[in-house]
């Protein structure tokens, strides 16, 4: 099984997945994550999502998993990237992903933590 | 018509859930989905491919590429498992109703995802889900 | 097919010279000068050639063939201008080619496997009409959906805010398409808000008022926003009736009011000039 890579820029943990993401994946990154916001004392998480052509309810559901997770260790989480075409699918399928905030693209999104997170300005 | 059909997947484990999704792919676009209309099939076989995992104890998958009496090309997926059947089907495809663990997006998801939805299932002797998606 | 023409008609084909030659007689004067004779006589000679292999040698791998040179000279035909029934009529001019033959040799045998020969030539004749009109439908499919592009344009309202304004009757395949186009402009552009202005819109029914609001949600999935401006009365009355939950999408009365949220949320401020 593959493993997603979690990178670490200044207080923000960076998750970009260029893989097809197996159930399996899904659970070890959610785990991964959860010791790394703690290890690093990461305030914001950035899910990239560019590369991935599908999101299911499962996988949305992780993207919620992490945000509210993330949240009580006091770290906003963020979803960019997202497709038109696995978005317009995810309202299809009556997933709202309450409670994860999004953006159009990486720098949006960086700026969309930088903007609550005033202290991650200066990547500190 | 139907185009002569390709073996079946079998669904054993996750890597089988995303080699499922790839072959609807693949079909999808042959067939000439649109990018949108493919990633709302591949997304309904995802969902059913891994209810026949979790559900249904493993199972198969066959997708095949269709073309319907106007000449519309279209791919239809069957997956099939020996599970334990689904008791009730009105509750089974409940907005939001699971037996497990997930969301109940499951069948209710892949059934608004698709063009049509078949459900066929016994208790103890299986459970049958045919989803067909058509080009615009 | 082969076995139903019988022997006699394969010997007429085999006066390759005489048969062909009077097809591209009969031909030639029925297209009255819009393909040259030359032409013409190479389209025939081709589909003489697997015609004659089909029949007297039954080549299965002619018959295929033969069949995709005959679709190939209807899309031609077609473009060239010629009605369907011109093109058919040439096949079929190939049975009184034939028939010219047997009438000079008067035999009875012949006259029997002529009908089935016949029988065969219709068939072909009739698959050009097929082709002719399947050519015509994806020529009607592709102008719908260039009509459909047209009729939903995407502008750039400002740095960062995309305008759809749509005009006339929505339905659900051309809200559809809007959904989708705007979605990938988004992206394209790196555009935070959208306003799809509906002032033009006579009226919208459940489908269409669901897929107003399936976009606006698909579009907060990707990290931007959707103003819906220029709701009719009559139409806030249907989303009313019909319970369609709005919830709590941004709609504003014009699209200038729109245009004057998305900036003021974009963070631009207007200043009046000082010459004002």
């Amino acid at each position: 099984m593959e493993r997603v890579p979690i990178l670490k820029i200044g207080q923000i943990l960076l998750v970009s997945i260029q893989i097809d993401l197996q159930d399996q994946t899904v659970q070890v990154l959610q785990e991964d994550l959860a010791e790394r916001i703690v290890r690093t004392g990461a305030r914001g998480v950035i899910i990239d999502i560019t590369a991935v052509d599908i999101v299911d309810s499962f996988i949305g559901r992780m993207f919620s998993t992490i945000a509210s997770m993330s949240r009580l260790m006091d770290a906003e989480t963020v979803v960019v990237g997202m497709r038109p075409a696995v978005a317009i699918t995810l309202v299809e399928l009556g997933l709202s992903l309450g409670g994860v905030r999004t953006a159009l693209d990486l720098e949006k999104g960086m700026r969309l933590l930088g903007a609550s997170l005033p202290s991650l300005a200066d990547g500190r | 018509m139907t185009a002569p059909p390709q073996e079946p997947v079998p669904i054993t484990s996750g890597d089988d859930v995303v080699r499922v999704r790839q072959a609807v792919r693949t079909a999808a676009a042959a067939a000439g989905l649109s990018l949108v209309d493919q990633t709302k099939i591949v997304t309904a076989a995802s969902e059913l491919a891994r209810n026949t995992l979790v559900y249904g104890g493993g199972g198969h998958a066959r997708v095949e590429r269709v073309t319907d009496a106007r000449g519309r090309a279209g791919v239809r997926i069957a997956f099939g498992d020996d599970g334990p059947g689904i008791p009730d089907i009105d509750l089974a495809l409940t907005e939001g109703w699971t037996s497990g663990s997930g969301l109940g997006l499951g069948l209710t998801g892949a059934r608004r995802l698709t063009d049509e939805f078949h459900l066929d299932t016994e208790v103890g002797g299986g459970t049958t889900v045919t989803v067909t998606k058509w080009a615009r | 097919m082969s076995g139903a023409v019988g022997t006699r008609i394969s010997e007429i084909l085999e006066d390759r010279e005489a048969v062909l030659g009077r097809w591209v007689e009969l031909v030639t004067e029925g297209v009255r000068g819009r393909i040259t004779e030359r032409e013409v006589r190479t389209e025939l000679g081709e589909l003489y050639g697997l015609v004659q292999r089909e029949l007297a040698d039954g080549d299965e791998s002619a018959a295929g063939e033969l069949r995709a040179a005959l679709q190939e000279i209807s899309r031609s035909r077609a473009r060239q201008g010629f009605s369907p029934s011109e093109t058919a009529v040439s096949v079929f001019a190939l049975k009184q080619a034939v028939h010219e033959r047997i009438g000079a040799a008067g035999e009875e045998t012949a006259y029997a496997q002529f009908i089935a020969f016949s029988g065969y030539v219709d068939e072909l004749g009739l698959m050009t009409f097929e082709t002719y009109s399947a050519t015509r439908e994806q020529v009607i499919a592709d102008q719908a959906e260039q009509l459909l592009e047209l009729a939903t344009p995407v502008v750039k309202l400002w740095d960062g805010i995309l305008g759809v304004p749509l005009v006339g009757t929505l339905d659900s395949a051309r809200t559809q398409v809007v959904m989708e186009t705007l979605l990938q402009m988004l992206v394209d552009t790196g555009s935070q808000f959208a306003v799809i202005d509906i002032t033009g819109v006579p009226a919208v029914d459940t489908e269409v008022a669901q897929h107003l609001l399936k976009t606006v949600m698909a579009a907060r999935l990707m990290g931007t926003e959707c103003v819906i401006s220029g709701i009719r009365p009559q139409i806030a009355q249907t989303i009313v009736t019909l319970g369609i939950e709005f919830g709590d999408i941004v709609t504003k009365a014009s699209l200038a009011d729109a245009l004057a949220y998305a900036l003021a949320a974009s963070g631009v401020r207007l200043v009046e000039g000082a010459g004002a």
